[in-house]
């Protein structure tokens, strides 16, 4: 039983209480530092990328150093941000809370896992800056990787060792829900964003060290020309691919997954209501970790694979396809004579319906074969991932940071300002990557430094190009504005209470303003579901509990 | 210039095209059906049971198992539907009519070569309209892909192995042809052009570029710096991008990256043909592929002595 007044917070302090911690809480505010700062450096790439792109003809890079931000921009974000964000910092913050835990199982890997990310980011990032720079594009695809002029060993090397971090985080969580859940929190009771990264733990420990022997046959290839993937030694470079996508299509998952977690329990406590489909939305998130490992092909319809390996991966994709269409109509479901609030939460949860129900359904357009011949590696497919990368995956990051924001500061961030970065953000996005769609479906290729040598036939890529480079400023004006007003509520915001949403999962139920050390005074006992509004009787009838909700 | 295009696709110009985009348009209309209608429940939703009382605590909602069902059964439908048609659609892309014309396409960092069953070679596409065209593809250095939008054909074209596409023509016109498999510094310049004409047109253009061996070396060598993709790197009129310039080359003083230098005589010229690699010129990557080592000796004449003319 701790003092009162003490909290995670302030148990200790010093950076040595930090660098040094064990807590998974503190954890999960070092991978939000981390991620964020990550975040900016890629955002600076893609606004780079972007900003070349204003005009035809060389605007502010030639062509080697263009290839060199687009590389950085996807490295970055994809293996630096996305991948890590939602399991290590809310994961981290949220799951042991959830399922009542007072850690995870295995605290001090945690904090393992943490130093090995950083060391890999570091690692990659040095690379750059070092050794000399990487214009592979995030792929990597041999030979251009393993004979070309740059040297990519550094990044593969960086690569291999932030995947033990993410390796390790998931083992960390698969052992920890199976237990260390209170007494009461049978599997059906589990919140579903607990069950969405449990899934994701699974992909992560099964899939990541695919992606770490790949980088090592690359580095061996290059390093002593073995001869697994250029044709010059007789190699295969297409079993790059292979290899490549094997890991990288699961880690889709390991990216939308733990957004979709998010998305159902925002869905649930902002409409005061069951989630819609709770057993279908668990297990398909089970289901959708194992069948994603199936589906690697249907990145290569035209990489020369043959026709009917296409045809059996199109088929599994739409397999896989119809039970994320089911999760869309079970969300919109969960309102249904719900009590809704538009909370700048609730925003960004209807937000990541509107665009990652784009995202997915142009997801079905590039599943199907001759279709995707046409679309493949034009800025369709570009417009086509960031629609479920970043409206589905850092959408969802960006809704569920709000949403717990509270516990995690103690502070509630300025509601007004928070609304109208939304909208920026909304808006930016949409002018941004819907002009890609346009684009794309007409051929722009994807990866090029200059369209000016398309424009006697295509005049109208000079106008669909800056539209979406004005729409990334408006994007990272609104990204902006949310990292101004949360720096700011830790200032000057006015205190939480513990339960500002009327939530009744037990991080909110549970818990003091600002969690103490070991999250609970004593063991909670659970009595209800997730979402079981109607028998919160704890919760509602007028205590304070509920102040701020309207 | 076309005078008013369609939002999405390009003009279709091949027989195929058009299945491909009647299958689009059909996941786009009823994507966009869809679409509307989620949206329309949610904001409908989101509205009409807004919270009106902090403290509302609605009644859990009894799962409703026709609604379930349609919501799991029409999705399902829709994309089976969508995958055996594309499915059919694509065994007709992949399989080429037997009486197709083979051509040969060579990429290369970064340009691209078409070579006919006659031996006739251009750097663009020339084709007859109306009739079924394979291509069998490779690569000299790293993985390319062939992209005509207009024709709605795709293909990586890889090192080490050969890949294939088909298709016919159905009009005559130019259209652009790009490579979309990321392949390095000058990928996107990676550009040409493919030339449908009539049957008689392409007959006379394919007779016309088979130039007789016995034509003046410096003007056989002329057509093979367009043939075989010189013109990519090296031009003739002293700008240097990716390789020197041809123009005044020819018994110049070349200053190479490891401090050494030579005068570029005929056996400069020719080492530096079948040998790229061996010397680099001082400003360049050594990036030019080692295949014209294959050009027959009275080639490399030809090109020599068209060099020396710049």
């Amino acid at each position: 039983m701790s003092a009162p007044g003490q909290n995670y917070l302030n148990a200790s302090t010093g950076l040595r209480s930090w660098l040094l911690t064990t807590d998974h809480k503190r954890i999960g505010i070092l991978y939000a530092v981390a991620v964020t700062t990550f975040f900016l450096l890629g955002g600076i790439f893609a606004l780079l990328v972007r900003t070349e792109l204003a005009a035809p003809g060389e605007t502010i890079m030639g062509p080697d150093t263009y290839n060199q931000a687009f590389t950085l921009h996807g490295v970055v974000m994809v293996f630096l941000v996305i991948i890590p964000a939602i399991p290590g910092i809310l994961g981290n913050f949220v799951l042991p809370i959830q399922i009542g835990a007072k850690d995870v199982a295995f605290p001090r890997l945690n904090l393992f896992s943490w130093y090995i990310f950083i060391i890999g980011a570091l690692l990659a990032l040095s690379g750059w800056l070092v050794i000399g720079q990487v214009d592979t594009g995030w792929t990597f695809y041999t030979p251009y990787s393993s004979d070309g002029s740059t040297s990519v060993l550094w990044l593969t090397t960086a690569v291999f060792i932030a995947g033990f971090a993410s390796i390790l985080t998931g083992l960390n969580f698969i052992v920890t829900v199976h237990k260390m859940r209170a007494p009461g929190m049978t599997w059906n009771r589990l919140p579903l964003f607990v069950w969405a990264i449990y899934a994701t733990a699974i992909v992560q420990v099964l899939a990541t060290p695919v992606i770490g022997i790949t980088m090592v046959l690359l580095f061996l290839e290059r390093l002593m020309q073995i001869g697994i993937f250029d044709p010059a030694l007789g190699g295969d470079p297409v079993l790059f691919q292979h290899f490549f996508w094997f890991y990288s299509h699961p880690a889709v998952y390991i990216m939308i997954l733990p957004a979709m977690g998010i998305i159902s329990d925002l869905m649930g406590t902002f409409s005061r209501q069951q989630v819609s489909g709770y057993t279908f939305i668990a297990l398909s998130s089970v289901a959708i970790a194992f069948l994603g490992f199936l589906v690697w092909g249907h990145h290569m319809f035209v990489a020369g694979q043959s026709a009917i390996s296409s045809i059996i991966f199109s088929m599994l994709t739409f397999l896989i396809g119809i039970p994320t269409g089911i999760k869309v109509f079970n969300w919109v479901a969960t309102m249904y004579k719900g009590s809704v609030s538009l909370k700048t939460p609730m925003l960004y949860a209807l937000m990541f319906l509107f665009l990652f129900t784009i995202g997915g359904l142009t997801g079905i357009m590039v599943g199907v074969l001759a279709v995707d011949v046409h679309l493949h590696d034009t800025y369709f497919i570009v417009a086509h991932f960031h629609y479920v990368m970043m409206g589905g995956a850092l959408i969802g990051l960006i809704g569920g940071l709000h949403y717990w924001w509270p516990k995690i500061t103690g502070r509630l961030y300025n509601e007004t300002l928070g609304r109208i970065a939304a909208v920026l953000v909304f808006i930016g996005f949409n002018l941004t990557f819907f002009t890609q769609f346009i684009m794309g479906s007409r051929g722009m290729p994807r990866r090029y430094h200059d369209y000016a040598g398309l424009l006697e036939q295509y005049p109208e890529f000079t106008a669909l190009n800056l539209a979406s480079t004005a729409g990334s400023y408006i994007l990272a004006l609104g990204l902006f504005m949310i990292l101004f007003y949360a720096l700011l509520s830790l200032i000057r915001g006015r205190k939480a209470p513990a339960n500002p949403w009327g939530a009744v999962t037990l991080e909110w139920t549970h818990t003091d303003s600002i969690p103490e050390l070991h999250n609970f005074e004593k063991v909670p006992l659970v009595t209800r579901g997730p979402y079981d509004f109607h028998l919160a009787d704890d919760v509602f009838g007028g205590r304070d509990a509920v102040q701020g909700t309207t | 210039m076309k005078e008013r295009k369609a939002i999405w696709l390009p003009d279709a110009a091949s027989t195929y095209a058009g299945d491909v985009d009647a299958l689009f348009y059909f996941i786009l209309v009823t994507s966009f059906v869809l679409f509307v209608g989620v949206m329309t429940a949610m904001v409908f939703f989101a509205w009409r049971f807004r919270r009106r009382s902090s403290d509302d605590r609605p009644a859990p909602v009894k799962e409703n198992k026709i609604v379930e069902a349609a919501w799991i059964l029409v999705p399902a439908a829709l994309v089976a539907i969508v995958f055996v048609w594309g499915f059919r659609v694509f065994i007709q892309m992949n399989v080429a009519p037997p009486n197709a014309m083979e051509i040969t396409v060579r990429a290369q960092k970064w340009s691209w070569l078409f070579e006919y069953p006659s031996g006739a070679r251009s750097t663009e596409l020339q084709l007859p309209v109306s009739r079924p065209v394979r291509l069998k593809m490779s690569s000299a250095d790293v993985i390319h892909s062939f992209f005509v939008p207009a024709f709605r054909t795709k293909q990586d074209v890889v090192p080490g192995r050969y890949t294939y596409a088909w298709f016919e023509a159905t009009r005559q016109d130019t259209f652009p042809l790009m490579c979309t498999e990321y392949c390095g510094q000058q990928h996107s310049t990676m550009l040409s052009s493919v030339i449908v004409q009539s049957q008689d047109d392409f007959e006379a253009w394919l007779q016309e570029s088979l130039m007789a061996a016995d034509a003046p070396p410096a003007e056989r060598g002329a057509l093979l710096y367009v043939q075989q993709g010189c013109q990519g790197c090296h031009s003739l009129d002293g700008t240097g991008v990716i390789g020197p310039s041809f123009q005044g080359l020819a018994g110049s003083e070349r200053v190479f990256t490891d401090g050494t230098s030579a005068l570029a005589d005929d056996n400069y010229l020719r080492e530096a043909i079948t040998l790229p690699a061996l010397k680099i010129v001082e400003g360049y990557d050594a990036l030019m592929p080692g295949v014209y080592a294959s050009l027959d000796p009275a080639e490399i004449d030809a090109l020599i002595a068209f060099i020396k003319e710049q």
